[in-house]
């Protein structure tokens, strides 16, 4: 399969990327890893005029101690966030949620930013970085704003994103020794979640997303209340899905995808502890 | 658009359409047909082959995007004398390979994985190769092949 034709330009800085997709217009797109996007233009789903190549912005890669944060450059590979001795000591949830996506060919390539960007809720990393009360910013024409990473999901593959913006940096507060979980249903190894749940638990304080329950990753802000509320693990799962609105699919009804939601809610806030 | 690629050490300069991919381009242009084409949905690894060192999906690459980069393919792999690498020799060694369509992908796969991991338990082995399927089902001696060339 190949895509339809387009013309490809290459950004040099993040700057120079949204000057270029301003001048192309709204049928133009970034280009990251690839690993979203090329899979939906060779099945003609997506079909661009111009693809504004930003995988060569490695500024905008890395991983720093932010103080009471930590911050992740949006072209920072899965790879690297899987393996970095910063997250894996202070938002290690995050950094064992991306060694889980895809297969190390596709986290060779695919980015943390690009991931975020098409806004898949069948994604790992945007309910994680969701669960954790994650902030991204991003970069316009008119200079950088900070989306909160609970108003940033729009609808199924939709996003805050004005289509000149470019998502350049995700800011994970430091879990400060919260236990944590990352639970993925699926029936192949490298598979999108069936369904999947991000959850930290520290004393009161909780956050639990789900993978696949939705248009959008979902916050199941009830199992929080619940927990800060008193209730036992066993009791907070079952609100598991008051957020969510699951669909069917090849894969699980939404009977089944509830059921599962439930089962896997109670699985991580077990593994996270209180 | 103008590309520069080195492929297996020889360098190329290569005129191509944006949307060709990369394992197009080191088939059909630069003939190079031992990376195969499977699934061509970035699910099975049958068309792994490293860039700068590390295996990726080059169904799922653009050629442009290696434009400047190092591609190794499996015509890479074995020495100018023909002597086979050690990846290609533990596989042989290990009935590593029936029909053989996922064997370039896998050969690929598992010396990328080597190098992140030069000592795997046959854990690490299974799920470092999560992305490349056999249809033959052969997983058993394949694990045992990247297992011996990792000296175990």
């Amino acid at each position: 399969m190949i895509p339809a034709a387009f013309d490809y330009v290459r950004a040099g800085s993040a700057a120079e990327a949204i000057s270029l997709i301003g001048e192309h217009g709204s049928d133009a797109k970034f280009l990251a890893g690839g690993h979203s996007l090329l899979p939906l233009m060779k099945l003609r789903l997506a079909q661009p005029s111009v693809l504004v190549d930003i995988g060569r912005v490695t500024d905008l890669s890395y991983v720093k101690d932010a103080g009471d944060h930590v911050a992740i450059g949006a072209l920072t590979r899965h790879m690297d966030v899987e393996n970095s001795a910063v997250l894996k000591e202070h938002a290690p949830l995050l950094a064992h949620a991306a060694s889980h996506v895809g297969d190390p060919q596709v986290r060779h390539r695919g980015t943390i930013g690009g991931s975020i960007a098409h806004a898949d809720p069948a994604s790992d990393l945007p309910a994680t970085t969701l669960a954790l009360g994650a902030t991204y910013v991003v970069q316009g024409p008119k200079g950088t704003r900070e989306i909160a990473a609970g108003d940033f999901y729009k609808g199924f593959l939709e996003s805050d994103l004005a289509a000149d913006e470019m998502l350049t940096e995700i800011r994970v507060p430091k879990m400060n020794g919260a236990g944590w979980s990352f639970q993925k249903f699926n029936r192949r190894a490298q598979d999108w979640a069936i369904v999947g749940v991000a959850a930290w638990r520290r004393g009161n304080d909780s956050g639990v997303a789900l993978v696949n329950m939705g248009q959008t990753p979902i916050l199941a802000s009830s199992v929080s209340s619940a927990l800060s509320g008193g209730a036992s693990v066993a009791d907070a799962a079952e609100q598991a899905v008051a957020e969510a609105s699951p669909s069917a699919d090849n894969n699980a009804s939404v009977e089944y995808r509830s059921h599962l939601a439930k089962v896997l809610v109670r699985r991580a806030l077990e593994q996270a502890g209180s | 658009m103008k590309i520069n690629v080195t492929v297996n050490g020889v360098k190329h300069t290569s005129d191509v359409e944006p949307r060709m991919l990369l394992v197009q381009y080191v088939r059909e242009v630069l003939g190079l047909t031992g990376t195969n084409i499977g699934c061509d949905t970035s699910s099975c690894g049958a068309c792994s082959l490293h860039v700068d060192g590390e295996a990726v999906k080059s169904c799922t690459l653009l050629a442009v995007q290696a434009d400047g980069s190092s591609v190794t393919t499996i015509e890479g792999m074995a020495g100018a004398d023909g002597s086979l690498h050690p990846m290609q020799k533990a596989f042989m060694d290990n009935h590593g390979l029936q029909c053989g369509y996922c064997t370039p992908g896998m050969v690929m796969a598992a010396t990328s994985l080597l190098k992140e991991n030069p000592n795997p338990s046959e854990d690490d082995v299974r799920i470092g190769l999560e992305g490349n399927l056999c249809r033959c089902t052969g997983y058993h001696n394949i694990v045992k092949a990247v297992l011996a060339a990792a000296g175990k």
